[in-house]
This record gives structure tokens, sequence and C-alpha cells, in this order.
């Protein structure tokens, strides 16, 4: 049960190791409390469908089932939407399009399709939280070195000096795919790292 | 249990295709309806919130403001009309651009502009809803039309220096504007 929820967070991280959602990943994280917004929304969408696609696994006929997930994913998707519009309007301006684009993030899709529509309510729970929160946590990190760079700040906070040359193509772009390979690159490294030290042990 | 309801109501298969999408669609509408109940309100309020500020800030004493037809007159403490503000919106670098644009009582001059909604670039093109932007359009003459040049200072009293690296957004607000005044 514990494995299903911690998986998500690092050994099938969704951005660093499987490498879904990246038209949300890339384009948000031009600030840290952009990504966190994101991720969060995500978590939400992805664990109130994965509740609900579990629970009624049994009453869906095979054939389609895909377009009944995307109903149920849409739902949510909107609710999170109009909650934000409603309650953080200033976030959801900033994140504009986006927020409706977490339908088409095939990380909840993924969720849904590989482990909610065959398993049960508490380990559906379990996994589509694991794998929200290590979404959240990817992009938080890539927001905040793109803000920490390009801004010079980090969820609006001054971190370096100023007079800071700030490095404009961090919030482009460009500045997204270069950190975004580099993070993929030093979590392999780490991963390494720590699985050599764990065969070593055993 | 479940598996003997669903099998007793579906046998057919092209039937339980159809009804479960059905009830899918149906459940999904009526819990959106009452999302959409909850928070339509809410947002039109922030909506709103953000354009008197906006006109607030266009117009500084502004006490009351009147919404008249496709514009807003903008009232002080004693009564007195301060201005008026036009909703504007157009293309710039990416997506639209919706701009509120305030002009003095006379009609003469322009007192200036907030961008309400845009998507340019951050620390490029968005720098339009910049301070010391946004004050180069403070007094521009309304009958003429409004000019941009490029890394000087402007020399003419209708024109404005663009922002260095943003020239398409910076001349997106240009055009939007004069779009404006002259209907």
């Amino acid at each position: 049960m514990i494995k299903d929820f911690v998986k998500g967070l690092w050994k099938e991280n969704p951005v660093f190791v499987q490498v879904l959602g990246m038209c949300p990943t890339l384009a948000v994280t031009t600030k840290a409390v952009f990504g966190l917004s994101m991720g969060v929304a995500t978590t939400f969408v992805v664990v109130s469908s994965s509740i609900v696609i579990s629970l009624i696994r049994k009453l869906v006929p095979k054939q389609v089932r895909i377009p009944m997930f995307t109903v149920i994913i849409a739902t949510f998707v909107t609710v999170a939407d109009y909650m934000l519009k409603a309650n953080f309007f200033e976030i959801s301006k900033a994140l504009g399009p986006y927020i409706p684009l977490i339908v088409v993030n095939c990380l909840i899709l993924g969720r849904a399709e590989a482990f909610a529509s065959k398993k049960g309510v508490v380990r559906s729970f379990l996994d589509a939280l694991g794998m929200g929160l290590g979404f959240t946590a990817a992009l938080i990190v890539l927001g905040s070195v793109r803000e920490l760079l390009g801004a010079g700040e980090v969820f609006g906070y001054r971190v370096l000096w100023e007079g800071f040359t700030e490095w404009i193509v961090m919030i482009l772009p460009a500045g997204a795919f270069i950190t975004l390979g580099l993070l993929v690159g030093l979590f392999n490294v780490i991963d390494k790292k720590v699985m050599n030290k764990e065969t070593k042990v055993t | 249990m479940l598996n003997k309801i669903s099998n007793a109501l579906f046998k057919n298969s092209v039937l339980s295709m159809i009804s479960a999408l059905v009830i899918v669609g149906m459940i999904s509408g009526y819990a959106l309806v009452y999302v959409y109940k909850y928070a339509t309100p809410k947002i039109e309020e922030n909506i709103e919130k953000e354009t008197k500020k906006a006109i607030s800030s266009i117009f500084p004493g502004t006490v009351t403001i009147e919404d008249d037809k496709d514009m807003f007159k903008a009232i002080d403490a004693k009564g007195e009309v301060l201005g008026y503000a036009f909703l504007a919106e157009g293309n710039g670098y990416q997506g639209t651009i919706k701009l509120i644009a305030g002009a003095d009582k006379e009609m003469k001059k322009l007192s200036g502009f907030e961008v309400l909604e845009s998507q340019e670039t951050p620390g490029l093109g968005a720098e339009i809803g910049n301070k010391a932007f946004k004050e180069q359009f403070r007094g521009l003459p309304l009958g003429k039309n409004i000019e941009y040049v490029k890394n000087r200072k402007p020399t003419k009293d209708n024109q404005i220096e663009a922002i260095t690296g943003a020239t398409i957004s910076s001349r997106a607000v240009v055009n939007i504007l004069n779009k404006k005044i002259r209907k």
C-alpha cells in the first residue's frame, strides 16, 4: 500500500522518470508559485478522478471506458477551473488556458487507465496522491530554478543580490527545456548513486 | 452484487455502452450546473473589482464609477467627473491583450491605460504593465495617432518609447489604443 503512494514521488516520478504532462510542466513554470498552483490543481483532478473511476470500474463497459474516463476527468478539470477563477483570480489569470488543458494531461488518463480502472479505491487514492505530489514537487523545483535565475527571486522573495543580471532566457520557453533537461540528468545521477549504495548494502 | 445489477441492466452491449455514457454525461452535467451557479457570481465580482481597481489607478481620487453603456465614468468625492474609461482589446505578441484606457473629461487627452489581461512573455512583453511604460501614455493628445520610437527618447508630444526587446508588445498597445481613439 505504502509503495503505491511512494513510487510517484521518486521511482516513477511523472515528470522526471515517466516524462508525462510536459505541456504544463514546460509552459507554466516561469515562477515557483505557478508551478505550485498547477501542481495542486492537477493533484486535485488526478485524485478525484481516480477515486470515481475506481468506484465505477466494474460498471464500465470496456469498449467505452476511455470516453467515460475523459468525461469524468473533464468534469473535475472544469470544477478546478471555476474554483480557481472564483477564489484565486490572480493565479487563474496567470495560468490562463493551462488549467482547462489539464484535461489532456496524459498523467491523469494514464493513472486512470493503468491503475484506477484495475485496483481498489484506497490503493487508487494513494497512487493518485503520490503521482500528484510527485508532479507538484517537480513543478516547484523547475519553477524555483527558473524564477531564481530568470528573476532573482523564489516564490516572489528576493534571493540573489541586487544588480544580478537576470537570465531572461530562463523564463522564455527555451529556459524551460534547458532546465528540464538538466534536472532530468541530475535526477538520474542521484538515482544511480542511491541505487549503487543500496546494492552495496544488500 | 454490482456485477449482477450491471449484467441485468446492460445485457445488450450496444445499449450498455450508450446508457453508460448517457449516465456519466448526465451526472457530470448536473454536477457542473451547481459548480457554475456557485462560481459565476464570484467570478463576475472578481472581474468587476479588477476593472474598478484599474479605473482608480488611471484616475487617482476616483470614488464612484458609473457604468455608462460601453464606457465608465470616473467620479471623485465632490461629484465631479474626472474622466471616462473604455475597454479595448487587440492582438498582442501572444494572444489577446485586454486594456482599459482612460480619457480626460474634455476628451482631449489620454489619461493612461491599464492591462486587464495579456499573455505576453514574462520579463519582456509583460513589461507593458510596468509603471514606467504606462506613465508615458498619460497626457498624450487624443487628436493625433500615437507613434512609438525605438531606443531613443520621444521628441514629439504624440510619441512614446517602445520597450527594448518587446517592440511587438509595445506596438500592440499603441495599435489597440489608436484603434479605440479613432472610434
